[in-house]
Formats: C-alpha cells, structure tokens, sequence
C-alpha cells in the first residue's frame, strides 16, 4: 500500500522539520523518497499537524501487577467500558484497561510504540502473553534488575563482567529490551521487612547499597552496548524529602554512552521531587530537580505526571506501594517472586482538593516546563501511576496553554500556590517541542530513533495526522480533544484510524534484545546459573526461557558488546 | 403530577437492563418517544416498547413524573438506576439494581427486590415492601464507597451484607437480616427490627447500628460499654433498653456503635 500525505504542517524533530508544509510518501511500511502516484491513496493534510506516531517509554501496560490490579479493582471496571464493533473486541477498564481496549485507546491518540517498563524475569511469560494481546502497538518490555540475588552476588563481589554476561543472557531469556531497576537495594531489603532509605543503607545480607548497584548496572549497561541506558525506578520514591536523595542519584553516573545518548533516565522524576518533612508541609522541589537536569550531561528523566484522577498505583518497589497503602487505607495487594523481586498494587484518589495531589500535579509540570531542552524530559504518567495515559491529551493542552493551568489551579487546594512555583512558569510548549516529549525524544533515549520516532526516508511508516491547523491554534480544549482523536493514525504503512476510530486492527513488533557474550564467560556464568536455578528456583531452567513463538511480529535486536 | 404505566407484557426469557424507566429519562417523551428506547436484552439491544405497553403521559419535569409499573418485573434489572427526582412504583418484585446511585426521588417496591438494590444510594427514598436480597444499599464490587444518603426502608427482611461500606443515610429492616450487616460500616444509622445473624459491623469504624431483635453472636471486636434506657440517634427514638458496644476495635481508632435491645 502507498500512501500520500498531502501538503500537512509537518513536525518531526529528529531531522529539524518544524512545521513545514511538506508530503510524507509511504510505501512498503516505510517513509520513501518516492511513490507511484496514480497507484497510491492521498489524504488531503492542508491544515493539519503531521507528527511520527506517539512513542510511550513507560506504562505498564502488561506484567503481572498489571493483571492483579484489574484483579484487585473490578470498580475500575465498571466506570469504563468499551463495546465490541464488527473488527475490534470489548474492553473494560478506566486506569487498567484490559489488553485489547489498551491498542484500541493508545492508537486513537495517534501513538504507535509502547513499552512496559517492570517485567519480574519469572513473569517474562505472563508477560509476553499480555502484549500478545494488545494490538496496534509496536511494544517491549523492561527486565527488572532489582531485587534480583545474582546481581546483587556479582556486583557485592566486583564481577562486572560476570555481571553483564548474566543481563545479557537474562535480557534474552525474559525476550526483554531494558535494564529496569526500581528502589535499587530497597525491593530485596522488603524481602527481610526492611527498605534502603538512603543511597549508602546496605541491603540486608547482600551488603551492598544502592549507590554501588547504580554504578554497577550503569557500568554493567555501556559493556553491553544496550540500546537504552539504565532506566532507574530511584529511591525513596513517594517519600517525603526524597529530592535529596534524587540529587545525589543524579551524581553517580558520569559521562554520555558511546552513540551520545544519556547513560541514566531516572523515571516518572515527579514522584522523587519531594520536599518537607511532615504532610503539612510538602513541597515541590521541582526547580531544583530541573536545574541539575538543565546541568546533566548524563542523566535525562520522564515526567510522571499527575493527572487529578482515581487510579491504581503499581510497582515493583513493595516497600512504596505498602506505604501508601498505610496512608490512605485503601485495598492493598503484594507479591513475592521469589529471586528477583516483590511488586504491591493499591489504588490512589488524587483529588484536587487535596494539598499533596495539587502539588504533585503541580511537579510533574514544572518538570516539563523548567527543564530547558525538551530532549531531556519525556512525557509520560507512569500509567496508571500518576493516572491513565488516556490522560496525555489533557498534558499536553496543559504544557500548551498557561491560561488552561491558571483555569485548573484555581480549581485546587491553594496550597498549590504557596509550595510550588507552577503559577508563575509563563512558558507554553510548541508543537514541535510537544513532538520532542512524545515522539522523538522517547526514540532518541531508548536508542530506536534510527527506524522510529521520525519521518525521514527508510524510518517505519508509523503516522499522526491531528485535525489540528497550527495557525490557529484555538485553545486547550480543542487541542486536548484533537490529540484525543488523531484524524489518522498510520501504522507501519497501514492506516488503522481514522476521526479517532479503529478502521483497521494489526499486530506490532515485540522488540528484544540479544547481546553477544564470548561463549567462556558465558559458559562460567551458566555453571552459576544452572546451580542456583536446581538450589532455590520453583521453576526448571530449561522452562524459564521464553521463547519467540510468544512474541508478536519478534523484532530481534542483536548487538556487539565489549565482551563479545 | 402526571403517571406513566407501563404494563410488562410476556416475561422476558432472558434478563432485561433497563436503567432508562426512571423520570429523568421519561420526563418530556411522547408514549412513541419511551417505546422507542434501547435496551438490553441479553447482549442484544431491543426495543422497549417490545417488552413494555406504555400509556399515560409524561410530564415535562423529572419531578412531576410517576412511573407506575404495572405488574411484576422480576427479570428486569436496574429501574431507576441514577435517577435524581419523580417517583417509580412498581406493583409487584424488581430484579437486581433498583435504586442503584439514586440521588433523589421515590422508588416504591411492593414486592420483592433482588440483590444490590439502592447501591451506592446518595440521595432520595427506596421502599421495598417485600423482602430485599444481599448487599442491599452496599457499594459496588470492589469499591469502598458504600450508601452515603438517602433512606432505605424494608418491610421484610433483607439478605447478608448489607449497608457494606455504608458512608452516610438511613437503612431501616422491619424485618431480620442476613449476616454481615453493616460491614466495613463509617457512617449513618441501620435499624434492624428482627434479629440478625452474626457479624454485625464487622470492621465498622464509624456510624450506628441499632437491633431491636437478636444478634446469633457478636464478634470480639466489640466491647462492651454500658446499658441505656431510652436512646437517641441522630434526632430519632428508640424505647427500650439496650446494651451499648463500641467497635469494631479489630479496626484501628474504631468509634462505630452497636446497641442490642434487651
Ligand atoms: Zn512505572
């Protein structure tokens, strides 16, 4: 199929196109230099935004607490339900959307690329089941890293190679695409009743902090040549005080990764931009955490926004998740798997007539907002975390429109005003830097952005057309519900939306990743593997790896490493 | 005001879902206007002048609306799901859902009501003159936002846990109930006539329960406070005396109330 997208006002940052009225010539999947006219479908662009597809860097769209939510909140359920129609399947869900409703939702957006950013390694199954069943979306899956004993072992004893040929065989038996860690130290210390409060607290047993398992997995990372950098779930998140913390989490890396992307995104930074030390007197540490950002040449971070709804928390940091669960005494689940890590689920009202809520919303857009170079903070929610990424519309309308924030603060607990500086932040996105935070930017941190994220020749033909005339931009509400609707959504050359309807439904890509190690180290670590799996595993090492056949359209990244 | 009757004609083989007889939905239509609504049949949509002989007329006003039901629709759920004023009588059972998130007006059910009736109630008044099922006034499955307004009033009995998560309201049983009345209670007053099998309040924090009947056994989360002649809740009566407990203290900071005629 060839298509034409005539004469639209073009956004694509990657390669400097902002808001030119240009054609996008596809054929075969890709971006091309040229097409068979008369044999290709043109859509008429002439006023309206032509964007790459939406990339989503972190939402837990799949993974075992993904499933104990929806279990654990069937009034979720009923407050959001999506009938079938002839080509696409029933839904249920508002901030855990069941699997289907989850491509259906994201492709009318106009998104494209979705990763889940906490895959437990025992869960890598499960897991890939889930995305086997959401449609329309290209998608990956972060391996977590945390709580995991083999990590801790190699790393307490200085066995960075060790280390990395262990990720590199744990990556490609979970069919995983990131290093994910979450409360580094903290999710094993849970395992004894105990959390890692502060970069040097030594996990119980192992004996090693968080300060020596972040500089480990970094170092661990570059030898592998991953795509990514570490993506950090940081300490003492949601707790009171923790920007402290967060500054120093900052500091320990140093340098960029040989291909200049950042060795470190510490993820959904809102929630780890705290101050104070009592309920009473929470603050936002915004500006600091955007200042060292604003210095940072290693570091980048994701937002995690607040979006002022109800909706269910979810993480691999049990520690947190048990915290909160203490503080607004709502249903709480956890789990325990087994070696590598103990994830809690419990659901969260942000109200805006709360002190805390109004603040945190108040964070996570001065994050966007005080961080200089859009390339350094990505949009995202932490879906469902800060609330559902049905929400993003609703953000960018925010970062586009100082009156809309003004209209929203006044709908808020005052305390808005004192202990955040969002009111006087006069900055307004543009387009072509809300394509940055949702597009290019997301490809460029996850190291996809030679295929994805933009729309030069031989990129994947995954397309935006927003109903959006950038002369006249005519307010937030229209552009919350423009972005709400892609008028066209284009996905690997195929159009599978149209007015914000599903017209087509299609598999993605499962991207993972496949880093060679020189078979001797891979064979000394193997003898580790195989003891510890018959010692402490429920499970046979020959049962743990996934293999492809559980993986949509398998997109195998293969890569050279330092140890191969 | 101005009545609407609607006679169910043949009973339906499968369930019917029918939150749109309520005034807020008839209030302004022709008799062609309310025949013509959707609703559920099964999974299938269907017409509801299929199931339904309407006559009278509508007044334009939710308020001004009577909604007589003709007969028995025991396999027809939600009537009067969310409606906020007028009034439904319904001349013989009600399926399950009747009355769920009313915010105001009357609903009057002369025979039985199946399950969930009056959930998540916030505001008006739901007469049941048969018996009521389980989880009477309680919340939705999972939710912890039960009942928070309104009156709920059963001749008969009622089934198990109901007020669950109860936030606010008045229940009152003339009849007994099943067990777990009252969980997770935290605000509002239940009245139980008869008796009532065990676990009353279970994990209640707050509010009041008054059983004038017997309780089959309490649970240890109670405490034993003093006895009382002649009380008084929330401007209301009761004559007697009675045995006052404070709970349920297996739940922190708990100050629900649970007084036992003797
Ligand atoms: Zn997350």
């Amino acid at each position: 199929m060839s298509i034409i997208l005539k004469n639209g006002t073009v956004y694509d940052p990657l390669n400097g196109i902002d808001g030119e009225k240009k054609d996008i010539l596809i054929e075969g999947g890709r971006i091309v230099d040229k097409v068979n006219e008369r044999k290709a479908t043109t859509i008429d662009c002439s006023n309206k935004v032509v964007m790459p597809g939406g990339i989503d860097i972190h939402s837990h769209i799949a993974g075992g607490k993904v499933n104990v939510g929806r279990c654990l909140r069937p009034e979720d359920h009923a407050k959001s339900v999506l009938p079938r129609t002839a080509i696409t399947r029933s839904g249920s869900g508002f901030s855990t959307p069941s699997t289907f409703m989850t491509g259906y939702l994201y492709s009318r957006m106009g998104y494209t690329t979705v990763f889940t950013p906490a895959m437990p390694p025992l869960m890598a199954r499960h897991t890939h089941e889930e995305l086997h069943d959401i449609p329309m979306l290209d998608k990956a899956a972060y391996t977590l890293c945390d709580g995991n004993w083999f990590i801790l072992k190699y790393l307490k004893n200085g066995e960075v190679e060790k280390c990395a040929a262990y990720i590199a065989w744990l990556l490609k038996a979970t069919k995983g695409f990131v290093v994910k860690v979450t409360n580094p130290g903290g999710t094993e210390a849970w395992g004894w009743g105990r959390d890692c409060r502060s970069l040097d607290d030594v996990v119980p047993y192992f004996d090693i902090s968080p300060r020596e398992l972040i500089k480990g997995l970094v170092e661990v990372n570059e030898l592998l040549h991953l795509p990514h950098s570490v993506h950090l779930h940081a300490n003492n998140l949601g707790r009171l005080g923790n920007y402290a913390t967060t500054l120093e989490t900052f500091r320990i890396p140093k340098g960029k990764a040989a291909n200049e992307r950042q060795i470190l995104q510490v993820t959904h930074a809102q929630f780890n931009s705290f101050g104070g030390d009592s309920w009473k007197n929470f603050e936002s540490k915004a500006d600091a955490i955007a200042k060292a950002i604003n210095h940072s040449d290693s570091v980048i971070i994701d937002a995690g926004n607040v979006t002022l709804d109800e909706t269910t928390t979810m993480t691999a940091d049990g520690p947190l998740e048990y915290y909160l669960h203490s503080l607004s005494h709502l249903k709480w689940a956890n789990r325990n798997i087994e070696m590598e890590a103990a994830p809690g689920v419990t659901p969260f009202v942000y109200s805006p007539k709360a002190a805390t809520a109004a603040i945190q919303w108040a964070i996570g857009l001065e994050l966007e907002l005080l961080i200089r170079d859009p390339w350094k903070v990505l949009l995202s929610t932490d879906h469902p975390n800060g609330g559902p990424f049905i929400r993003y519309p609703r953000i960018i309308a925010w970062l586009m429109s100082r009156k809309y924030r003004e209209k929203t603060i006044s709908e808020l607990n005052k305390a808005v005003n004192d202990r955040s500086t969002i009111h006087a932040v006069d900055r307004e996105y543009s387009l072509y830097e809300i394509a940055v935070i949702t597009r290019a930017g997301q490809a460029k941190a996850l190291g996809i952005s030679e295929e994805k994220g933009h729309l030069g020749v031989g990129a994947h033909a995954d397309v935006a057309v927003y109903d959006i005339d950038a002369s006249k931009l005519n307010g937030s509400e229209e552009i919350e519900k423009k972005f709400s609707s892609a008028a066209y959504t284009i996905k690997d050359g195929e159009i599978v939306v149209r007015n914000g309807e599903i017209i087509k439904t299609v598999d993605g890509r499962t991207y993972w990743v496949n880093p060679q190690v020189n078979e001797e180290l891979e064979k000394e670590v193997m003898k580790d593997i195989e003891y510890n799996f018959k010692r402490y595993y429920s499970v046979n090492l020959a049962n743990y790896p996934v293999g492809e056949e559980y993986l949509t359209r398998p997109a195998q990244v293969k890569i050279d490493t330092e140890l191969g | 005001m101005k009545e609407v009757i609607l006679k169910p004609k043949e009973q339906p083989n499968i369930w019917l879902e029918a939150e749109v007889i309520k005034p807020d939905v008839f209030a302004g239509k022709g008799l062609k206007d309310i025949e013509a609504l959707e609703i559920f049949y099964g999974s299938k949509k269907a017409r509801f002048g299929d199931f339904f002989e309407v006559s009278g007329t509508a007044s334009d006003k939710a308020e001004d609306v009577r909604i007589v039901i003709a007969g028995d629709v025991s396999r027809t759920k939600r009537v009067g799901e969310d409606m906020s004023a007028g009034e439904i009588i319904i001349k013989g059972s009600a399926d399950m859902y009747v009355g769920a998130r009313m915010k105001g007006g009357r609903i009057i059910v002369e025979g039985n009501a199946d399950a969930f009736a009056g959930q998540q109630l916030a505001g008006g008044e739901l007469i049941i003159k048969g018996n009521a099922g389980n989880y009477l006034g309680s919340s939705y499955r999972g939710d912890w936002r039960g009942m928070k307004g309104g009156v709920i009033t059963v001749e008969g009995n009622a089934g198990g846990e109901i007020a669950e998560f109860m936030l606010g309201g008045k229940m009152h049983i003339k009849g007994s109930v099943g067990a777990f009345a009252g969980l997770h209670m935290k605000k509002g007053l239940i009245v139980i006539d008869g008796s009532a099998a065990g676990r009353v309040g279970a994990q209640m924090t707050g509010g009041s329960i008054v059983v004038n009947g017997r309780i089959a056994s309490l649970l240890p989360g109670f405490k034993f406070e003093k006895k009382e002649k002649d009380i008084k809740i929330d401007g209301e009566e009761f004559m007697g005396i009675y045995s006052k407990y404070t709970g349920d203290h297996a739940e922190r900071g708990a100050s629900g109330v649970l007084y036992v005629r003797d």
